[in-house]
């Protein structure tokens, strides 16, 4: 096959990373493996976005949603993956839905605070403060989705 | 906000189990748009690729290993990949992209086979 350009291919370090964990300790792989899986990976993706746009084209969708990557899986039979999956979701929705309402929360304990007190400089500070917080903490949460961990 | 650093905190085990997933998100994204006819990709519809894709990535690895010899392996080699993109259904997507090896001398040999019952 021809070479492929980078960014069609996933990290090598996380793909061996994920081959090592599923196999019992001590066993190698050999580079044409690891190279030959993550090929494999792609081309699972691939297939993978092609039959679940398949199902959001049947519903006259232009979006795929999750219902449709399910659909697919299923289609691909790998239906083995299905319950992790949507156990996956669900706890992947509830750290998006708690990163929300953690950021709303602090946003009506601002106004709460701007409501009742009348020296505005500190207050200012302490927003900022607060901003600086929820920025990195959003910025955190994308990058890891470990929101419990960043929580306070 | 590649999400290269995604793997940093990640546990032995919570690729199995928790939300967390090691693959960035980006490029599985990046893959899917290369796909044509696909104009958007909803954000749990990407969670769902990323993570499918790591239990593909441990399936097709675990499979392979498993196949065939009984023996215990110490070495995940590219032939077991071969043989179980060919021998089980649910990969069979894949024997082009991993198809078996044989040796130059023995395509060569089959070649010329070929051509001789042609002559015929």
């Amino acid at each position: 096959m021809a070479e492929r350009p980078e960014d069609l291919n996933l990290p090598n370090a996380v793909i061996t990373r994920i081959i090592k964990e599923a196999l019992p300790e001590g066993v190698n792989v050999s580079k044409e493996a690891r190279k030959a899986i993550s090929q494999a990976a792609s081309v699972f993706v691939l297939y993978a976005t092609s039959c679940a746009n398949n199902f959001a084209m049947k519903a006259k969708r232009k979006t795929l949603n999750a219902g449709d990557v399910l659909a697919a899986m299923e289609e691909m039979e790998f239906e083995r993956f299905l319950q992790p999956l949507r156990e996956a979701l669900e706890a992947y929705k509830k750290g998006q839905k708690g990163k929300r309402e953690a950021s709303e929360q602090k946003r009506k304990d601002k106004e709460k605070k701007t409501d009742t007190e009348e020296t505005d400089k500190s207050k200012e500070e302490e927003e900022e403060e607060e901003e600086e917080e929820r920025m990195e903490e959003e910025q955190e949460g994308e990058n890891e989705g470990e929101e419990e961990e960043v929580e306070n | 906000m590649s999400g290269n650093n995604v793997g940093d905190k990640v546990d032995a085990n919570s690729t199995l189990n928790s939300k967390n997933i090691s693959l960035p998100m980006s490029r599985v994204k990046l893959i899917m748009k290369s796909s044509p006819d696909v104009s958007s990709i909803n954000q749990d519809a990407l969670f769902l690729t990323t993570k499918a894709t790591e239990l593909f990535v441990q399936h097709l690895a675990q499979c392979s290993y498993k196949n065939g010899s009984g023996k215990e392996k110490t070495t995940l080699a590219y032939s077991d990949l071969a043989n179980a993109a060919e021998e089980s259904e649910t990969f069979q997507f894949l024997t082009d992209i991993l198809p078996k090896k044989i040796l130059a001398r023995d395509y060569l040999r089959s070649l010329e086979e070929r051509q001789e019952d042609g002559d015929d």
